[in-house]
């Protein structure tokens, strides 16, 4: 005859197999995988976990893969290609210079700096746009040296295209793995940086066009897009305002 | 049942957390799921809860510095977690009564033990639901996990006396609830 105490004790069984797993996904104690891609300036060693993309860089930038996961802890396990999905997407993102569907995995930074980095996402490839534009964007118009730390500390360059985002004086400025990467970058996507820094030399920040009144950055597609004969520079978007013009609803360049 | 085997396991959360936690998770999740299976409504929430105890208890320990984390009673901590999770989960299920009949089917597979405890799983469930609060608590947690009285008075925040009389009416009121049975 069994007891209670004998019954009750026989209910005692085990966790499912999936738990731990699941637990230490949700923590984020999963290690990230990781693999060798081709990017647009070259091969580049990119991470993910199970929320996305966690990290991206040049091989030419780290070299081997052992010094990728010195700099990337979580980044334990490389394999051959990411998962479908995530690979279909990265190729896109690449290709295309948009994230698009690409997951991120931005899960481990601060807020301010998810908010600056999902801004700088929007950037379209062949645009670049100053650091204040991001500040004023995220409604925090005073925090430009903050975006410019939280844009140089991005983990996944290139793919969030940090290099699209320029010191407001219209010189390219600086870039985590130095300036010539950030030229290069902005050439792979058919813009010419000594030009850009010769037109803001000359002073010029925003351009209208005469015959809709709407000024942009100069590399917005709609300013792209008119012809020279109509283009008017501006050395701010006051200069432009009190002459009539209104912003680019577009690339909504600061006053 | 799970007992502590690894007695440095604190000490270890304590030097490197990270590397320790999984071990934390591999200790106690049996308990926690065997109990959780008796003190929710079924098996998807007794996977619910063990999960969030250990997310929780990680959480817990980003906070904690390494004195705390060595001085740490473990076992109880965690279970501490675990029961207020069912509770909460019991309440929410009470404001919002809801016919989900999730059947209970044994998560790892068709072994005959495993069905023979997913059989009984509900007519203990049953039985037990009978009992008051306190009551179940201890009795399960005893009983079922198998933590010493000291332990169920840290989780429960009663005396070990109260624990101990909590028991014995438990026992007793199932006593009776398998009379009246037959």
């Amino acid at each position: 005859m069994t007891t209670i105490a004998d019954s009750l004790a026989a209910l005692a069984t085990t966790a499912p197999e999936a738990t731990l797993h699941a637990v230490l996904d949700e923590v984020g104690l999963v290690p990230d995988e990781f693999t060798l891609v081709d990017g647009p300036i070259g091969p580049a060693y990119v991470s993910w976990s199970s929320a996305g993309v966690t990290a991206f860089v040049p091989q030419s930038v780290v070299g081997s893969p052992q010094e990728f996961v010195a700099q990337h802890p979580r980044a334990a396990e490389y394999v051959d290609a990411p998962p479908a999905r995530l690979a279909l997407h990265l190729d896109r993102a690449l290709e295309t210079g948009k994230l698009g569907k690409l997951p991120v995995d931005l899960a481990a930074l601060g807020d301010f700096q998810r908010k600056v980095l999902e801004k700088c996402a929007e950037i379209p490839p062949g645009e670049i746009r100053p650091y204040g534009w991001i500040a004023k964007e995220i409604g925090n118009p005073g925090a430009v040296r903050a975006v410019g730390t939280a844009l140089g500390r991005n983990p996944v360059p290139v793919l969030i295209p940090c290099h699209r985002v320029v010191r407001t004086d219209g010189t390219i400025g600086n870039y985590a793995w130095g300036p010539a990467m950030k030229r290069a970058l902005l050439e792979e996507e058919g813009l010419d940086p000594d030009a850009i820094e010769a037109t803001a030399r000359r002073g010029v920040r925003v351009v209208g066009t005469e015959t809709t009144h709407i000024y942009c950055y100069p590399t917005c597609r709609h300013a792209k897009r008119s012809q020279d004969r109509y283009r008017v520079d501006f050395r701010s978007g006051e200069e432009a305002e009190e002459a009539g013009y209104r912003a680019c609803k577009v690339c909504r360049p600061a006053a | 049942m799970t007992t502590i085997t690894a007695a440095d396991l604190n000490h270890r959360l304590a030097d490197d957390r990270d590397a320790a936690f999984p071990d934390l998770v591999r200790a106690f999740q049996d308990g926690i799921y065997s109990g959780a299976l008796q003190l929710t409504k079924n098996v998807h929430d007794a996977q619910d809860v063990t999960q969030e105890t250990f997310v929780r208890a990680y959480r817990a320990l980003l906070g904690y510095d390494q004195d705390r984390i060595r001085a740490l009673d473990l076992r109880p901590w965690v279970w501490t977690i675990a029961v207020n999770l069912c509770r909460n989960r019991a309440r929410t299920k009470a404001r919002r009564p809801e016919v989900s009949e999730v059947v209970d089917r044994p998560a790892t597979g068709d072994d005959p033990a495993d069905l023979a405890i997913a059989a009984d799983l509900g007519v203990w469930r049953d039985r037990l639901a009978r009992l008051t609060e306190p009551q179940r608590t201890a009795v399960v947690l005893h009983h079922v996990v198998g933590l010493p009285h000291t332990e169920i008075s840290a989780v429960t925040r009663r005396a070990e006396s109260t624990t101990r009389s909590d028991l014995r009416r438990g026992l007793a009121a199932l006593r009776n609830i398998i009379e009246e049975e037959s």
